[in-house]
Protein backbone atom coordinates (compact mmCIF):
# COMPACT_ATOMS: atom_id res chain seq x y z
CA UNK A 1 0.00 0.00 0.00
CA UNK A 2 1.05 3.58 -0.48
CA UNK A 3 0.36 6.75 1.52
CA UNK A 4 0.29 10.27 0.07
CA UNK A 5 1.01 13.36 2.17
CA UNK A 6 -0.22 16.56 0.53
CA UNK A 7 2.07 19.60 0.64
CA UNK A 8 0.39 23.00 0.40
CA UNK A 9 2.28 26.29 0.57
CA UNK A 10 2.36 26.80 4.34
CA UNK A 11 2.01 23.15 5.39
CA UNK A 12 4.43 22.54 8.25
CA UNK A 13 3.57 19.08 9.59
CA UNK A 14 4.02 17.36 6.24
CA UNK A 15 7.47 15.98 7.06
CA UNK A 16 6.30 14.78 10.48
CA UNK A 17 3.49 12.76 8.87
CA UNK A 18 5.87 11.47 6.17
CA UNK A 19 8.44 10.46 8.81
CA UNK A 20 5.93 8.50 10.89
CA UNK A 21 4.50 6.63 7.90
CA UNK A 22 7.79 5.92 6.14
CA UNK A 23 10.36 5.57 8.95
CA UNK A 24 8.36 4.48 12.00
CA UNK A 25 5.72 2.34 10.28
CA UNK A 26 7.75 1.41 7.21
CA UNK A 27 4.98 2.07 4.68
CA UNK A 28 5.65 3.40 1.19
CA UNK A 29 4.87 7.11 1.37
CA UNK A 30 5.12 9.94 -1.11
CA UNK A 31 4.55 13.68 -1.06
CA UNK A 32 1.76 15.07 -3.24
CA UNK A 33 2.37 18.67 -4.29
CA UNK A 34 -0.58 21.09 -4.24
CA UNK A 35 -0.24 21.62 -7.99
CA UNK A 36 -0.25 17.89 -8.78
CA UNK A 37 -3.23 16.57 -10.68
CA UNK A 38 -2.79 12.91 -9.74
CA UNK A 39 -2.71 11.00 -6.45
CA UNK A 40 0.11 8.82 -7.85
CA UNK A 41 -1.78 5.59 -7.06
CA UNK A 42 -1.88 6.28 -3.33
CA UNK A 43 -4.28 4.14 -1.28
CA UNK A 44 -4.71 6.69 1.50
CA UNK A 45 -4.14 10.44 1.70
CA UNK A 46 -3.09 12.62 4.63
CA UNK A 47 -3.76 16.38 4.65
CA UNK A 48 -1.20 17.59 7.19
CA UNK A 49 -1.22 20.45 9.70
CA UNK A 50 0.15 23.91 9.09
CA UNK A 51 -1.06 27.24 7.80
CA UNK A 52 -1.86 26.65 4.15
CA UNK A 53 -1.89 29.90 2.19
CA UNK A 54 -1.17 31.77 5.42
CA UNK A 55 -4.69 31.00 6.70
CA UNK A 56 -5.80 33.95 4.54
CA UNK A 57 -9.55 34.62 4.16
CA UNK A 58 -10.52 31.61 6.32
CA UNK A 59 -8.40 28.62 7.35
CA UNK A 60 -8.38 26.04 4.56
CA UNK A 61 -10.53 28.11 2.19
CA UNK A 62 -7.85 28.76 -0.43
CA UNK A 63 -6.19 25.32 -0.20
CA UNK A 64 -9.59 23.79 -0.93
CA UNK A 65 -9.30 24.98 -4.55
CA UNK A 66 -5.76 23.64 -5.16
CA UNK A 67 -5.53 21.31 -8.17
CA UNK A 68 -4.65 18.34 -5.92
CA UNK A 69 -7.88 18.86 -3.95
CA UNK A 70 -9.97 18.05 -7.02
CA UNK A 71 -8.31 14.64 -6.98
CA UNK A 72 -8.64 14.25 -3.21
CA UNK A 73 -12.37 15.07 -3.42
CA UNK A 74 -12.89 12.55 -6.25
CA UNK A 75 -10.89 9.95 -4.31
CA UNK A 76 -12.93 10.55 -1.13
CA UNK A 77 -16.22 10.41 -3.03
CA UNK A 78 -15.16 7.01 -4.37
CA UNK A 79 -14.56 5.73 -0.84
CA UNK A 80 -10.79 6.44 -0.58
CA UNK A 81 -9.41 6.99 2.93
CA UNK A 82 -8.54 10.62 3.71
CA UNK A 83 -7.17 11.83 7.05
CA UNK A 84 -7.05 15.56 7.82
CA UNK A 85 -4.95 16.71 10.77
CA UNK A 86 -5.45 20.23 12.18
CA UNK A 87 -5.20 22.47 9.09
CA UNK A 88 -6.05 19.34 7.10
CA UNK A 89 -9.29 19.06 9.10
CA UNK A 90 -10.04 22.71 8.31
CA UNK A 91 -9.47 22.05 4.60
CA UNK A 92 -11.78 18.99 4.67
CA UNK A 93 -14.55 21.11 6.23
CA UNK A 94 -14.06 23.87 3.66
CA UNK A 95 -14.19 21.22 0.92
CA UNK A 96 -17.54 19.96 2.27
CA UNK A 97 -16.01 16.51 2.68
CA UNK A 98 -16.76 16.91 6.38
CA UNK A 99 -19.65 18.78 7.96
CA UNK A 100 -19.23 21.92 10.06
CA UNK A 101 -16.55 24.56 10.33
CA UNK A 102 -13.57 25.42 12.55
CA UNK A 103 -13.61 28.90 14.03
CA UNK A 104 -11.16 30.95 16.06
CA UNK A 105 -10.70 29.50 19.57
CA UNK A 106 -13.32 30.96 21.87
CA UNK A 107 -10.61 32.19 24.29
CA UNK A 108 -8.63 33.69 21.36
CA UNK A 109 -5.50 31.85 22.50
CA UNK A 110 -3.25 29.61 20.47
CA UNK A 111 -3.49 26.38 22.48
CA UNK A 112 -0.47 24.08 22.46
CA UNK A 113 -0.40 21.18 24.95
CA UNK A 114 -1.43 17.55 25.45
CA UNK A 115 -5.17 16.89 25.60
CA UNK A 116 -7.16 13.80 26.52
CA UNK A 117 -9.50 12.43 23.91
CA UNK A 118 -12.34 10.00 24.43
CA UNK A 119 -12.85 7.55 21.57
CA UNK A 120 -16.58 7.59 20.81
CA UNK A 121 -16.42 5.42 17.73
CA UNK A 122 -13.74 2.75 17.43
CA UNK A 123 -15.33 1.12 14.39
CA UNK A 124 -14.05 3.60 11.79
CA UNK A 125 -11.15 2.75 9.44
CA UNK A 126 -9.11 5.28 11.48
CA UNK A 127 -9.82 4.05 15.02
CA UNK A 128 -10.10 0.26 14.89
CA UNK A 129 -6.89 -0.06 16.93
CA UNK A 130 -8.53 1.85 19.80
CA UNK A 131 -10.64 0.27 22.51
CA UNK A 132 -14.26 1.34 23.04
CA UNK A 133 -14.26 4.53 25.14
CA UNK A 134 -10.45 4.50 25.31
CA UNK A 135 -8.77 7.72 26.39
CA UNK A 136 -5.90 8.86 24.17
CA UNK A 137 -3.42 11.60 25.00
CA UNK A 138 -2.47 13.60 21.92
CA UNK A 139 -1.08 17.15 21.62
CA UNK A 140 -2.98 20.05 20.08
CA UNK A 141 -1.43 23.19 18.53
CA UNK A 142 -3.99 25.54 17.00
CA UNK A 143 -5.62 28.94 17.13
CA UNK A 144 -8.69 27.98 15.12
CA UNK A 145 -10.02 24.66 16.35
CA UNK A 146 -13.40 25.72 17.67
CA UNK A 147 -15.67 23.23 15.91
CA UNK A 148 -19.14 24.47 15.08
CA UNK A 149 -22.12 22.98 13.30
CA UNK A 150 -25.81 23.77 13.58
CA UNK A 151 -28.15 21.69 15.74
CA UNK A 152 -29.51 19.63 12.86
CA UNK A 153 -25.99 18.73 11.72
CA UNK A 154 -24.93 17.78 15.25
CA UNK A 155 -27.98 15.53 15.55
CA UNK A 156 -27.07 13.83 12.27
CA UNK A 157 -23.47 13.39 13.47
CA UNK A 158 -24.70 11.78 16.67
CA UNK A 159 -27.27 9.56 14.95
CA UNK A 160 -24.66 8.28 12.48
CA UNK A 161 -21.84 7.84 15.03
CA UNK A 162 -19.73 10.42 13.18
CA UNK A 163 -18.33 12.07 16.30
CA UNK A 164 -15.12 10.11 16.69
CA UNK A 165 -13.22 12.01 19.41
CA UNK A 166 -14.27 14.40 22.17
CA UNK A 167 -12.02 16.39 24.50
CA UNK A 168 -12.25 14.90 28.00
CA UNK A 169 -10.45 14.94 31.33
CA UNK A 170 -8.06 12.20 32.49
CA UNK A 171 -11.02 10.14 33.72
CA UNK A 172 -12.80 10.30 30.37
CA UNK A 173 -15.41 12.81 31.51
CA UNK A 174 -16.54 15.33 28.89
CA UNK A 175 -16.21 18.58 30.85
CA UNK A 176 -16.06 22.30 30.04
CA UNK A 177 -12.63 22.50 31.65
CA UNK A 178 -11.24 19.90 29.26
CA UNK A 179 -12.49 21.79 26.19
CA UNK A 180 -9.46 23.77 24.95
CA UNK A 181 -11.13 25.88 22.27
CA UNK A 182 -14.89 26.16 22.77
CA UNK A 183 -15.83 23.39 20.33
CA UNK A 184 -19.52 22.54 20.41
CA UNK A 185 -20.03 19.44 22.61
CA UNK A 186 -16.22 19.12 23.07
CA UNK A 187 -15.89 17.72 19.54
CA UNK A 188 -12.25 17.09 18.58
CA UNK A 189 -12.68 14.88 15.49
CA UNK A 190 -15.47 13.85 13.11
CA UNK A 191 -15.84 11.58 10.12
CA UNK A 192 -18.21 11.68 7.16
CA UNK A 193 -21.29 9.52 6.96
CA UNK A 194 -19.48 6.87 4.93
CA UNK A 195 -16.62 6.85 7.51
CA UNK A 196 -13.84 7.11 4.91
CA UNK A 197 -12.95 10.76 5.61
CA UNK A 198 -11.76 11.73 9.08
CA UNK A 199 -10.58 15.07 10.45
CA UNK A 200 -9.23 15.94 13.88
CA UNK A 201 -7.59 18.97 15.47
CA UNK A 202 -5.04 17.07 17.65
CA UNK A 203 -1.74 15.96 16.09
CA UNK A 204 -1.28 12.16 16.20
CA UNK A 205 1.93 12.46 14.14
CA UNK A 206 3.51 14.31 17.08
CA UNK A 207 3.06 11.33 19.40
CA UNK A 208 3.88 8.33 17.25
CA UNK A 209 7.60 7.91 17.94
CA UNK A 210 8.73 6.16 21.14
CA UNK A 211 11.58 8.64 21.45
CA UNK A 212 8.99 11.31 22.24
CA UNK A 213 7.54 9.33 25.16
CA UNK A 214 4.01 8.83 23.83
CA UNK A 215 2.79 6.64 20.98
CA UNK A 216 -0.99 7.08 21.26
CA UNK A 217 -1.03 8.63 17.78
CA UNK A 218 0.21 5.38 16.24
CA UNK A 219 -3.20 3.80 16.89
CA UNK A 220 -4.71 6.03 14.22
CA UNK A 221 -2.03 5.38 11.60
CA UNK A 222 -1.94 1.64 12.34
CA UNK A 223 -5.73 1.51 12.05
CA UNK A 224 -5.49 2.97 8.55
CA UNK A 225 -2.79 0.50 7.50
CA UNK A 226 -4.78 -2.46 8.86
CA UNK A 227 -7.58 -1.72 6.41
CA UNK A 228 -5.24 -2.94 3.67
CA UNK A 229 -3.88 -6.07 5.42
CA UNK B 1 -16.20 47.32 -15.69
CA UNK B 2 -17.69 47.24 -12.20
CA UNK B 3 -16.23 48.16 -8.86
CA UNK B 4 -17.54 45.56 -6.41
CA UNK B 5 -17.71 46.13 -2.67
CA UNK B 6 -18.41 42.95 -0.75
CA UNK B 7 -19.39 42.82 2.92
CA UNK B 8 -19.10 39.48 4.73
CA UNK B 9 -20.74 39.32 8.12
CA UNK B 10 -20.59 36.55 10.65
CA UNK B 11 -24.13 35.64 11.73
CA UNK B 12 -25.09 37.61 14.80
CA UNK B 13 -26.18 34.44 16.58
CA UNK B 14 -22.58 33.16 16.53
CA UNK B 15 -20.15 34.50 19.13
CA UNK B 16 -17.43 36.74 17.70
CA UNK B 17 -14.57 36.44 20.22
CA UNK B 18 -12.46 39.06 18.38
CA UNK B 19 -15.29 41.55 18.57
CA UNK B 20 -15.74 40.72 22.27
CA UNK B 21 -12.04 41.30 23.01
CA UNK B 22 -12.04 44.63 21.16
CA UNK B 23 -15.26 45.65 22.91
CA UNK B 24 -13.70 44.96 26.32
CA UNK B 25 -10.67 47.08 25.40
CA UNK B 26 -12.85 49.95 24.15
CA UNK B 27 -14.82 49.79 27.40
CA UNK B 28 -11.60 49.77 29.42
CA UNK B 29 -10.50 52.95 27.63
CA UNK B 30 -13.45 54.63 29.28
CA UNK B 31 -16.08 54.31 26.54
CA UNK B 32 -18.68 52.56 28.66
CA UNK B 33 -21.36 53.41 26.11
CA UNK B 34 -19.98 50.97 23.50
CA UNK B 35 -21.41 47.47 23.06
CA UNK B 36 -22.09 44.80 20.39
CA UNK B 37 -18.72 45.17 18.62
CA UNK B 38 -18.44 42.81 15.65
CA UNK B 39 -15.45 42.33 13.37
CA UNK B 40 -16.47 41.50 9.83
CA UNK B 41 -14.79 41.46 6.40
CA UNK B 42 -14.83 43.97 3.60
CA UNK B 43 -13.48 42.92 0.19
CA UNK B 44 -13.15 45.16 -2.86
CA UNK B 45 -12.55 43.98 -6.41
CA UNK B 46 -12.87 45.07 -10.02
CA UNK B 47 -14.90 42.94 -12.41
CA UNK B 48 -14.31 43.23 -16.12
CA UNK B 49 -17.92 42.76 -17.20
CA UNK B 50 -20.40 45.17 -18.77
CA UNK B 51 -23.70 43.37 -18.22
CA UNK B 52 -25.16 44.04 -14.75
CA UNK B 53 -26.95 40.69 -14.39
CA UNK B 54 -23.90 38.73 -15.48
CA UNK B 55 -21.74 40.72 -13.07
CA UNK B 56 -24.17 40.12 -10.22
CA UNK B 57 -24.30 36.37 -10.92
CA UNK B 58 -20.50 36.25 -11.09
CA UNK B 59 -20.07 37.93 -7.72
CA UNK B 60 -22.73 35.73 -6.10
CA UNK B 61 -20.95 32.62 -7.32
CA UNK B 62 -17.56 33.87 -6.10
CA UNK B 63 -19.06 34.63 -2.69
CA UNK B 64 -20.78 31.25 -2.43
CA UNK B 65 -17.75 29.28 -3.67
CA UNK B 66 -14.96 31.01 -1.83
CA UNK B 67 -15.40 34.31 -0.04
CA UNK B 68 -18.13 33.44 2.48
CA UNK B 69 -18.63 30.28 4.51
CA UNK B 70 -22.34 29.41 4.45
CA UNK B 71 -22.11 27.78 7.91
CA UNK B 72 -21.04 31.02 9.54
CA UNK B 73 -21.39 34.03 7.32
CA UNK B 74 -23.84 36.06 5.22
CA UNK B 75 -22.72 38.39 2.47
CA UNK B 76 -23.99 41.41 0.60
CA UNK B 77 -22.41 43.49 -2.14
CA UNK B 78 -22.67 46.69 -4.13
CA UNK B 79 -21.86 47.04 -7.84
CA UNK B 80 -20.78 50.40 -9.18
CA UNK B 81 -20.17 50.95 -12.89
CA UNK B 82 -16.67 52.33 -13.52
Amino acid sequence: MKFGVVVFPGSNCDYDAYFIMKKILGVETTFLFHKDTSLKDCNAVILPGGFSYGDYLRTGSIARFSPIMNEVIKFANNGGLVLGICNGFQILCESNLLPGVLMKNENLRFRCFDVNLKVLNNQTPFTKECGPGEILTIPIAHGEGNYFANKETIKELEDNDQIVFKYCNEYGEITNDSNPNGSVMNIAGVCNQRKNVFGLMPHPERCSDRTLGNTDGLKIFKSIINNFN
Amino acid sequence: MFLVKIFIKRRRSILDPQGKAVEHRINSLGYKNVSSVRIDKYIELELNENDFTKAKNNVEKICNDLLANPHLEDYSFELTKK
